[in-house]
């Protein structure tokens, strides 16, 4: 009997589809979640209570329940509230695809449908390149009569060498949407908004380019998962790169905000001025996309400063130190089984979370900027900021080859 | 050995399959699920509640977002070229080449040198205000 062989590269194809898969399951999961606590953290600022209509009661387990067994719940314990409100954006989008579709007479069919798509995709498609987690290893096994052979699997969908170079020019290509959005609606408010928004996106592309581009050059790769490692690495763990170039990662930040058209840069959805921004025309189904490809970003720019700032999936040093003559055995490997990765992909989730948290938290707490304010900041402060840091490090690196801070 | 380059692309094709298909099929779905009941006055553009007062939204607007776009060119493109930099700089020059390290910091230094008198030039020729 032949024994059927799975390859490194069957295995290795396989993986790719279950981790894209897992990957864009992740985002349409969080982006919910998103709203949910964007909505609620709104209402608790401004000391309202926010949604809490829509959702499951404990009575609501009982449909799960064999019949006979139903009773077992009693009739007060049944009304209780599990996480009120937590199904609001459920009903939201299933309202938003029973709406009418209107397309504006004077609207360009063809750009008007792309435009959605086009923020959508590439956002989308760019979180591919993020190092989510350790490496697994799969051992050499015989399963089931089935051989198994040794696999390495990178915990990113696409894992490339200039991973994060792809990763700016593919999520970049986002403004083409917003751009086509505005324009296709053949209506004046979206474009004025996609005019500003390509404005604004394009302005802080510069400093956010050049603060991207520190952090590499301190880590000295574009590969993700070096990135990750190289700062695991460093200072017993902890030389993320927010210690090691406080300043890069502060103008990372506030480009970030600007890139996502979140508070306080959000002029492309000022409503006192431009009624609701670039997606003014559009209903049903296609806002929905909109609004997805906009958290999506948001994702996508809260996993990125994890991954070049807050040390990734890491969690302290990921091989033993030694410090005051003991030795600590590290809690995340870099490679290693199936409960290493699955440690390492929490640790990236929960700080990806937070950092998602500060970009809800911060909407609800600074006013917006004026345009002219937006622009100055962006050109006149970050973009000479980040120059003038970009030298200091090349000097660093140059000069101390073996400097870690600032450099 | 090709081929093995190209490895890793498969999971951004994947990727670009998925997020492609999430797309058309919400276009379709939005054609197929709502109701159809067009009327005159939903499909004009909106105008906060008024007649419609331009035939044509696309009118003229600031040309300091063209200038904006151009400045983005410029200063986007020069990036891109200190990615290389970037990468080899730390690990893949020899540390003991001192000579080689001065060379590509004098030069990294040229460029960056360049980029800010290039902003700079910009700024006093006013091409940052916003009025």
């Amino acid at each position: 009997m032949t024994e059927f062989v799975l390859t490194p590269g069957m295995i290795g194809f396989a993986a790719t589809i279950l981790k894209a898969l897992f990957v864009i399951g992740m985002a349409l999961q969080i982006v919910p979640g998103c709203i949910y606590f964007e909505r609620k953290i709104a209402a608790y600022v401004q000391h309202r209570i926010g949604p809490n209509r829509v959702n499951f009661t404990i009575g609501t387990l009982r449909y799960l329940m064999p019949e006979s067994m139903r009773d077992v719940i009693p009739e007060g314990l049944a009304r209780v509230k599990l996480i009120p409100g937590s199904l609001q954006p459920l009903a939201d989008a299933i309202k938003l695809a029973f709406k009418e579709e209107v397309i504006p007479e004077k609207a360009d069919k063809l750009l008007y449908n792309l435009g959605p798509m086009l923020t959508f995709i590439p956002v989308g498609t760019a979180l591919c390149f993020l190092p989510f987690g350790a490496t697994l290893i799969v051992p050499d096994a015989n399963l089931f009569g089935i051989e198994i052979q040794r696999t390495v699997i990178e915990m990113s969908v696409s894992n490339v060498v200039p991973g994060m170079l792809m990763l700016l020019a593919v999520s970049s290509l986002g403004v083409y949407g917003i751009a086509c959005g505005g324009w296709g609606s053949g209506s004046k408010y979206p474009l004025m908004a996609a005019v500003r928004a390509a404005a604004q996106m394009v302005s802080y592309e510069v400093p956010l380019g050049i603060a991207f581009l520190i952090a590499l050059a301190s880590v000295g790769s574009l590969d993700g998962q070096e990135i990750v490692r190289n700062q695991a690495e460093t200072w017993h763990g902890f030389g993320w790169l927010v210690f090691r170039q406080p300043l890069a990662a502060l103008i990372f930040l506030v480009a970030m905000f600007a890139e996502n058209n979140r508070l306080p840069f959000d002029l492309p959805e000022a409503e006192p001025e431009l009624v609701g921004g670039y997606h003014t025309e559009y209903t049903g189904l296609k806002f929905a996309i909109f609004f997805l490809g906009e958290y999506c970003a948001m994702i996508l720019m809260c996993g990125l400063f994890t991954t070049l700032f807050l040390g990734g999936w890491s969690l302290g040093p990921i091989e033993p130190v030694e410090v005051f003559g003991s030795t600590i055995e590290p809690l995340i490997t870099a490679e290693g089984g199936i409960l290493n990765v699955l440690l390492s992909v929490a640790v990236f989730t929960v700080k990806m979370l937070s950092v998602l948290l500060l970009q809800l938290w911060i909407r609800w707490t600074l006013p917006r900027f004026r345009y002219d304010q937006l622009m100055d900041l962006g050109w006149k402060v970050l973009t000479p900021l980040a120059l003038a840091n970009l030298a200091i490090t090349a000097i660093l690196i140059s000069k101390f080859p073996n400097f870690t801070f600032f450099a | 050995m090709l081929a093995s380059m190209f490895v890793g692309y498969v999971g951004l094709a994947a990727m670009g399959a998925i997020c492609l298909i999430i797309g058309v099929v919400a276009l379709l779905l939005s054609k197929i699920l709502g109701p159809r009941r067009p009327t005159r006055v939903k499909q004009l553009p909106y105008e906060c509640g008024v007649e419609l007062i331009q035939s044509s939204a696309r009118e003229r607007y600031s040309i300091h977002f063209y200038l904006v776009a151009i400045l983005f060119i410029l200063f986007d493109l020069e990036t891109v070229f200190l990615f290389p930099w970037a990468a080899t700089m730390r690990y893949g020059v020899d540390p003991n080449a001192a000579m080689l390290r001065s060379v590509l910091l004098t030069e990294v230094l040229l460029f960056v040198g360049v980029l800010a008198v290039g902003l700079f030039y910009v700024w006093k020729r006013r091409g940052l205000e916003w009025d």
